[in-house]
Order: structure tokens, then sequence, then C-alpha cells
């Protein structure tokens, strides 16, 4: 099934040479056919300009996990327009949107062209953020409810259009791109000395999951890098299952929070600052920012740091657990949670979806699992739910902080000696010229891909940064038809995604 | 209609109106104090409320260019029917000395002046927010008004009474068992009329930041500065006075005499907001949808009240 694609492995490099380049027809045939029937979906799917003349290529990122492969192919690009592949996957909604916005090139027939992020055209036209065609509802008892882009509370900014016959939600539309600014041209003839916190800022309450993509990209593109120590993968996985508890604590105390139920919001508002201060006990900032460098860990940790972590961890784990048995024991919570916001598994797997929405619509999927970092242990089961409600996503959230916490001890055990500083933090890695790269991992809200494709000085000719809430947008505005608008906020909180790392 | 009677009735209505319009906001302190017990936080001071009217009251005033006088009158109509309304409450066991028969539907009518004019209010702002939480308050409120006129009902089977100190004073139970139960029905009604009309959970969530969740504080976003503060003291007073109905109608106890009682009456008013705080506490609030179960459940548990009383008294 996957003749005719490039094979790579997380964080492997090729030349790019070697990216099969297919007319458009039988390009389109073999990725589509890759998705509908072959068990792959789509991770990143862009437009590489061509470099001394010549025509764009197509490049699509396919993610196989049954066979733990990444599928690369792209397709030429013939008089600025192709047949859009949405009409057939409605996965590629968003990317192709994206290609249109960012390159001007026209997939034909795509059912809802418009911007996503209203950035500056080609020809340098800015259209003012927001301002669009939305859906309309008709009639007398319809009515149109317009929330953001400024939000109660210190919130990110995005605008939702609900189209509502009363209480009921018909049709909800989420626009973003209120935060774009420019980090993937920013990128480009990189790396130079602020890469790193770039792509950490990327969407700062996933800074060391993007890090760690980062870092085992920058290994696969740079094979002349003296090797890191074994302990400084696996203190990245610490820190990464380190970021997932955090957040998923938030999140679970912001949904208490939200249907009213006081004392898990206020509790995990609480543990959550425990479990960022124990990332700063490792490298000095509560989101692990610039904690590593292409050289390795910006600071030294010492072996004795594994044993503090894990006296933290036990005393954390009992009040976790008493705080969120607390809501899920809860009748009147589980009242609001169950049967609210449901994304049934087919919707799912056609929007595309990833990570904590996609276990909860019963996809089995984790990156940790499909495609595992080098030198890291597997995760060996991946928990998902077959429901796709508030409730599903919330259990997930649930399970993955014991999950999590669990991996941590084992990881903890693998810790035998003293990581010792990189020598300089503002090395910059030389890449090797033409090749191209992709790496994923596990983010707390779901797979985070990041694709550079190099020149031939080894410089960034494209990078392309796929934030999980790229994919998962569509599902919120999918949990929401037919639902009460006043569930709105439960569900947007049980996906809790980012607006900058989707804006970029 | 009024009759003044003589000056101890006059003193303790006087006391009682005045503990209403001084305390009122120290009942919002207490239930937060109680949530943020349950909640294992400090929480705001109990007497913030005072300080935030103090603050209000001091700020200028801002109003949005599509709205009108309607806006700006709802606030000052809404207080003054709840003021109204208050002066018709009995201190203690003490009747009003403002009373006449079928003033219990002019208590009624006076709570639903105030909200008529905050929806017009609300609809005068043109929010999309606005709008929905006077769709949903008008809803809400005319389930929860059945419930309390059903409770009425019971009240006047009970009583023989049409006014409402009469009403409330003369409910003691008369020691036998069906007016135990019918009274156990009578207060989960009103106890549900309460937390619709005071907006507490699980109807709705006074300290919530999502407009579209909202069913009273929706309505009243766009206020700000001293209409603020007319609102927040309203909103304060009104819990004071429903809580006082559920209170009223447990009282006399026979052995603490009137004064007894009148310390009682407003006792009784703390022990609501902290059973209020620890509701708050313990459940989250309800779906939207399912909230009309709730005030039919209570409107129900009255008109079990009645039927009650109609079939073993005759």
């Amino acid at each position: 099934m996957n003749n005719g694609f490039l094979i790579l492995t997380n964080g492997v490099s090729a030349p790019v040479a070697d990216v099969p380049v297919l007319p458009m027809a039988p390009f389109r045939q073999m990725v589509l056919d890759a998705v509908l029937n072959g068990g792959a979906r789509v991770a990143a799917f862009f437009v590489l300009p061509p470099e001394n003349g010549g025509e764009s290529r197509l490049i699509a990122v396919l993610a196989a996990p049954q066979q733990h492969q990444i599928l690369v192919a792209s397709g030429v690009i013939e008089n600025n327009c192709y047949p859009a592949f949405t009409t057939e996957c409605p996965a590629f909604h968003w990317f192709e949107r994206e290609i249109y916005e960012q390159t001007g090139i026209l997939p034909q027939d795509h059912p809802w062209l418009k911007p996503i992020r209203f950035q500056p055209a080609a020809d340098g036209t800015a259209p003012a953020p927001g301002v669009t065609d939305y859906f309309q509802l008709q009639g007398d008892a319809a009515h149109e409810v317009a929330v953001g882009p400024v939000h109660a509370g210190v919130i990110e900014p995005g605008h939702f259009r609900f189209q509502c016959l009363g209480e009921t939600v018909h049709f909800l539309e989420i626009e973003l791109g209120y935060q774009h600014r420019g980090l993937e041209q920013l990128l480009l003839n990189g790396p130079v000395p602020q890469t790193p916190h770039w792509i950490e800022t990327a969407a700062g309450d996933s800074s060391i999951a993007a890090a760690t993509v980062y870092q085992t990209l920058i290994r696969g593109l740079s094979p002349d890098l003296p090797p890191e120590p074994e302990s400084a993968g696996i203190w990245r996985a610490i820190m990464l299952e380190l970021e997932r508890i955090a957040n998923h604590t938030g999140d679970l105390g912001a949904l208490a929070g939200d249907v009213a139920f006081l004392p898990t919001a206020s509790y995990c508002g609480r543990i959550r600052g425990d479990y960022l201060n124990l990332t700063a006990m490792l490298c000095g900032n509560r989101f692990g920012r610039s904690m590593w460098t292409a050289g390795g860990a910006a600071l030294p940790i010492p072996a004795s740091a594994a044993a503090v972590l894990r006296s933290k961890m036990d005393e954390l784990r009992g009040q976790l657990n008493n705080a969120l048995a607390l809501m899920f024991d809860t009748p009147s919570v589980l009242d609001r949670l169950e049967n609210t916001g449901v994304v049934t598994t087919a919707d799912a797997a056609s929007l595309g979806l990833v990570g904590v929405a996609a276990r909860a619509s019963g996809l089995k999927m984790d990156a940790r699992h499909d495609f595992p970092l080098p030198g890291i242990p597997v995760l060996e089961t991946v928990p998902h739910e077959p429901v796709g409600d508030v409730f599903a996503r919330a259990v997930i959230r649930r399970q993955e902080i014991a999950a999590s916490d669990r991996r941590i001890m084992d990881l903890l055990g693998l810790i035998r000696e003293d990581l010792p500083a990189a020598p300089s933090v503002w090395q910059v890695p030389v890449l090797q010229p033409d090749r191209i790269a992709a790496a994923v991992t596990e983010g707390w809200r779901g797979e985070l891909w990041q694709v550079a494709v190099t020149d031939a000085n080894g410089k960034f000719r494209r990078f392309k940064i796929v934030d999980p809430s790229f994919h998962n947008w569509a599902g919120l505005a999918m949990a929401l038809r037919g639902e009460e608008i006043s569930h709105f906020p439960i569900c947007n909180k049980s996906f809790n995604l980012s607006y900058c790392g989707h804006d970029l | 209609m009024t009759e003044i009677c003589q000056g101890k009735i006059l003193l303790y209505w006087a006391i009682s109106s005045a503990a209403a319009l001084v305390l009122s906001p120290l009942l919002i302190g207490v239930i937060n104090k109680i949530k943020a017990f349950f909640a294992g936080r400090r929480g705001p001071r109990l007497l913030q409320l005072y300080w935030d009217l103090a603050k209000y009251f001091r700020k200028d005033r801002l109003y949005s260019s599509t709205t009108n006088w309607i806006f700006r009158l709802a606030p000052a109509v809404s207080l003054t029917g709840i003021l109204l309304a208050l002066l018709l409450l009995p201190g203690g066991t003490q009747p009003s000395p403002v009373f006449f028969d079928g003033d219990v539907i002019l208590f009624c009518y006076l709570l639903g002046m105030g909200r008529l004019l905050t929806v017009l209010a609300a609809l005068d702002t043109g929010s999309s927010f606005a709008g929905m939480g006077a769709a949903r308050e008008l809803t809400f409120a005319v389930l929860a008004e059945a419930a309390l006129l059903g409770a009425v009902g019971y009240l006047v089977l009970h009583t023989g009474s049409l006014s409402l100190s009469h009403l409330l004073i003369g409910a003691q139970l008369n020691g036998g068992q069906l007016d135990c139960t019918a009274m156990v029905l009578i207060e989960f009604a009103l106890m549900i009329v309460l937390l619709t009309e005071c907006c507490r959970v699980p109807v709705d969530d006074p300290e919530t930041h999502l407009e579209l969740t909202m069913i009273h504080e929706a309505m009243v976003l766009d206020y700000g500065s001293s209409d603020l503060a007319l609102v927040l003291y309203g909103a304060a007073l009104k819990l004071w006075l429903f809580a006082s109905l559920v209170v009223l109608v447990l009282l006399p106890l026979p052995s603490v005499g009137m004064t007894g009682n009148l310390i009682l009456h407003i006792a009784g008013v703390f022990a609501v907001a902290i059973l209020v705080g620890v509701f708050e506490s313990i459940m989250a609030r309800f779906r939207l949808l399912k909230l009309p179960l709730l005030q039919a459940g209570a409107f129900g548990s009255t008109m079990l009240a009645v039927l009650l009383k109609i079939i073993f008294t005759g």
C-alpha cells in the first residue's frame, strides 16, 4: 500500500531528492487512498516553493500508525491550482484553506475556502481579522450569537459565531488568526540562536513538547552533533509527562469551575502550580523554557534530582486523586458532563482529530505509542473511550494523569548519572543540506508535528509546525452541533485548544 | 387600606426592616466565606460587598450609546420594587403595619415590576448575551412564580388569611403530622424559589464569567458604577427577602417570646445563607434545560401540600 511514498521514521532525515515527485492526479489518488483506506492520517500538508524556478510542489506527510511509519510524497502543482482533497476527505479542510491563504494556490472545488489566520497575502494585502463570510441561519426565530475575539477573563482571542434556534446551536463557526505572528516565515533560513525560543513559544503551554520535537528533528538533520548523554532524552520524557500532568490537572479543575463545582476547581488550580514548580525545580522555568539546546541541557541536572522528584510526586499524588475523586463522584457534575458535546468516532476520524479529543472519541492513537522517540520506552497502553462526550474527554485526562505519573516513576528508575550542562547554550547546529525530516511527539493536547526541509546551505527552506489544535478546532465546532449553547464553555474547556499554536 | 397599630408592632417591623437594609450585603459575604471554606481558600472578606458598593458609588457612569432611558431607569425601579416588597414582611412574629387582604399578590408583582424593567433594559442593550439572559430569566421566573403562589395557596388554606404578614406568622405548626409533612413540602418549594429568584447554584452561577451560561448576570453585564451598586444591593436584599419567607414560615417558636422570635428571624436568614453556601459548594450547576424540572418539582410539592390539606381537613 505504501509503495510510492518515501518512508521516514520519527526524527530521521532523508535527502529531499528522495521524496517522490508525482503528477497531481496520481499523487492525489495515492494520498487519498492511503488516508481513506490505508489507515494513514494527514500529519502535514503544505506547499514547498521551488528552489530555482520550476513548479511548486504539494508535500503530504502522512502518519501510518500501524506500521510506525511516516509517509512522504509530493505532487506537482500546475497553473497555480489543483483539485481539492477536502471534497473526498474533510481532514484536509483546514490544511487547504491554509495553503490558499499562504500561497494563493487554489484548491478547486474546496467547499468553504476562506482565510484561517487572516495573514498578509503574497501581494501584501492583509484582510482584517474575522471579517469574512459566515454561515447564516435564516428565519424569524433564528438568532446569531457572536462571542469574542475579546473574552471575559484572561484567555486568548478567537471569534465564535453560533447560529441558534432558541437554546439550540445549529452551527458554530470558529474564526482564529488574531495571534498570527508570522512564525513559520520567521523560522525560514534558520536555525539561528533564537530558533529554539520561537519554537517553544509557538504554543507556550506546550513548550516542552515543542522543544522535544525540535531537538529530535535537529538531531535527525545534523548527524555531526556530539551524542547526548542517555539521561538527556529520559529527562526530556519526564518533563514532557510533567507538562501533561500539570495541564490536565488545570483543565479538569477548569472544567469543574465551569459547572460551578468549586472544591475541585480550587484544589486543581493549586496542584497544577505544584506540578509546574516541579518542572521549575528541574530547569528553572515553570514551563520548561530554554532548557534544551542543540548540545543538550542548558543547566545540569544531578542524579539526586530523581529522588527529590520521586518524593514530591508521592506527596502530590494523593492530593490530586482526592480532588479528582471529589469531582468524579459528584452526580451533579457527572450529569453536566455526560452526553454533552458528543463527537462520534466516525466524525472524529473523518475530521482527523488527534490527541485527547481523538482518544475520547474511540480513536486509539498516541504518538508515544505509534512513533516513539529514540531512546525512550514505548508507551504500552493507550487509554480510549468510545462515547466522545465531555465526560469521555475528562476521563481520558484523568487516566492520562495516572499513566503519566506511572511513566515518570518508571523513567526515574532509568536515571543512573548526573546530566552535565551543554558546553554552550548558544550553539547553533550545522544542518545537512537538502534534507527533509519530520518529527512528532505526543504533547498534552495531542501529537505535535514539525517538518523541516533544508536548502543547499543547510538552512531551513520550509519549516512546518502542526499543532494538535490545528486539527481539533473543527472537532469543537462539530461537538456543538445540536447542543445547548449554554454547554459551549464546558465543551470548549474539554478540548482546551490553543489559539497561538494554531495561529503561529 | 393600611392601618398603623400599636408602637410595638412598629418597633419590631422597624428593627427587622433596618436589619434587612443594613445586614443584607453581609449575607453575600457569608455565602462566599462558606464557599471559600469548602474550597480550602480564605476567600473575600465578609464585608467585601460593602466595600464594593462604596467603590461603585464613587465611580463615574458610562452608558452604551445604544441604550436609552429604560436602561438607566431599570436598576432604580428594580430596587424600589424590592424595598416596597420588604415593607410587607413581618418582623419576627409581629405583622407588618402595612397589610391588607391580597397584599401577597402585590408582593409578587412588586418583584415582577423590577424584573420587567430589568428584562427591558437587557433588550435595550442590544447584546445577544443580554437577550439570551432575558429570555432565560423570564422562563425560569414564570415557573418559580407558580411555585411561590402554590406555597402561598397552601398558607392561605392553612391560616385563612390573605395578607402576607398573617400568612407567614400564622403558618406555625399545629402539632399534627399532616402539618409537618406539608411544611416540609412548602419549605422545599420556597428554597427552590429562593435559589431561582436569587440566581444561586444549581440554578444560576453568580461567580461565572461565561456569558453563554448566565441567566441573571447576562442581563446586567452592561451596568457599572452606581447602577451596578443598585443591582448588587438589590440582589442582596432579594436574598434577605426570600430567606425571610423560608424562615418566617417556621416561626414562631412559642417558648422564646416575641423578641426571641425576631432574633430567630434574623439569625434564621443567616442560617439560610449558610445553607445556600453549602449547596453551592457541594454540587454543580444543573443543565439549563433541566431547570424547569426543578421548578416544576417545587410547584408540584406545593400542590401536594394543598391536596393533603384539602383531603385530610376537608
